[in-house]
């Protein structure tokens, strides 16, 4: 099997992949990095959303093998010790879930949003959040959440 | 997923000869449909060639009278763009709606076209604005390439490179979306250029086509107006769950009312 090396959360990594192997699979399973989840088959839900290089992508939406040399981020990478990031700490502080299950796609991909986007509207955070599901919370306070946690990352 | 050989290809004559050289090759471009498509074991191929690492194909560069879009530019990269958003924003305004940002950041152009889903954007643009394709060995019209449900020109193993627009007076694009997938219902794109008005419509037939009655009416009069007296037939229009053909009929005059409406 072809091995792939990356870096991910800082660290370097690297391990034998199948062409078929998702990236998220490697997270998991491989890695045993499992706070990135797969709640859907159909590249809908963003439970899955992790960074590569950079930008937030759909972890079970990509082979392994196409993040080969790239950097990699997901939400075990955030916290500084038992500081959490800003995002982080806003989604505890507004309750921005209840299950849990969706939310560190949500952070991952509401912490693209404020980087691109520092102080964004109700709109565009809820446009923004269109590839990420949520069946607990009705939104409401994801969006208050990321509101908060955008204003506390431009500082 | 079924097996399958994972080959990155470094240039684009060396994609074309690993495709030509696999039993059942199949290029990957960003794998936005074509990994979901994997997952549900709908497809078998023996080999992905990945595009991924031919620079050649990525970038965007602009002249005053077109703008060229590499095959492999993410959708967000065309949203983002400046030239794009100055020069024909309705492009920009396009790859900016599809699916969600995290697809945006995968999905290409050139996997888009090739795939000529009955409901993706990108093919609306590409033929409402009269684009031309770029293959590895040939140019095709946006109007010779759409051809069918999933079906183009593209021959076996023949990869797009690029797509260049023709910049325009004004173009617009709206489209009725699925709250759950953002594929359009129904999306239209019109274009005011030097050939006169272009309305291309998506997600109402098998593929991406032309609609002609709006494009006589926009032609004679610019305006909203100028469609009250036509009517659409909903024959071969698709019909799903989602929306009935006569709905699908319907809300091609509706949106290509909006679309008008932006541009006046």
């Amino acid at each position: 099997m072809p091995v792939i090396s990356l870096t991910v959360n800082g660290r370097a990594v690297e391990g034998e992949v199948e062409g078929r192997t998702l990236l998220i699979d490697f997270i998991r399973r491989d890695l045993g990095l499992t706070g990135a989840h797969v709640g859907c088959d159909t590249s809908q839900c963003g439970a899955c959303v992790i960074h590569l290089n950079g930008l937030p992508v759909k972890s079970c939406t990509t082979l392994a093998m196409q993040a080969a040399g790239s950097e990699v981020t997901t939400i075990e990478g955030l916290a500084n010790g038992d500081t959490l990031h800003p995002m982080q700490a806003a989604f505890r502080q507004h309750h921005g879930l209840q299950c849990g299950f969706c939310t560190p796609g949500m952070v991952m991909t509401a912490i693209a949003l404020a980087k691109n986007n520092p102080d964004p509207t109700e709109a565009e955070i809820r446009q923004g959040l269109d590839g990420n599901i949520c069946r607990c919370t009705g939104y409401q306070n994801i969006v208050s959440a990321v509101r908060a946690g955008a204003k506390a990352m431009r500082g | 997923m079924y097996e399958f050989k994972h080959l990155p290809a470094a240039d684009t004559a060396a994609a074309v000869e690993a495709r030509n050289n696999a039993d059942d090759g199949q290029y990957l471009a960003g794998g936005q449909t074509l990994i979901p498509v994997l997952k549900q074991r709908l497809a078998m191929p023996s080999a992905l060639i990945d595009l991924a690492g031919i620079s050649d194909l990525k970038g965007i560069s602009v002249d005053t009278e077109t703008i060229t879009i590499g095959a492999m530019t993410t959708h967000a990269e065309v949203a983002a763009n400046a030239d794009v958003r100055r020069l024909i924003p309705a492009l920009a305004d396009l790859a900016g709606g599809i699916g969600d940002p995290q697809v945006r950041n995968r999905g290409t152009i050139g996997g888009s076209v090739a795939n000529s889903d009955p409901a993706a954007d990108y093919p609306a643009a590409v033929l409402g604005l009269g684009a031309t394709i770029r293959t590895d060995r040939r140019e095709i019209a946006a109007g010779d390439f759409f051809t069918d449900l999933f079906e183009t020109a593209l021959e076996d193993g023949e990869l797009i490179t690029s797509v260049t627009f023709p910049v325009v007076e004004a173009a617009a694009y709206v489209k009725f979306d699925n709250p759950a997938s953002r594929f359009a219902i129904v999306g239209v794109f019109v274009c005011k250029g030097s050939d006169g008005v272009r309305v291309a419509v998506t997600g109402a037939g098998p593929c991406v086509f032309r609609a002609e009655a709006i494009e006589n009416a926009f032609s004679a009069d610019f305006s909203p107006e100028s469609l009250d007296d036509v009517s659409l037939a909903a024959d071969g229009l698709n019909a799903d769950m989602h929306a009935s053909a006569d709905y699908r009929a319907h809300l091609i005059g509706v949106l290509a009312r909006r679309a008008v409406t932006k541009l006046i």
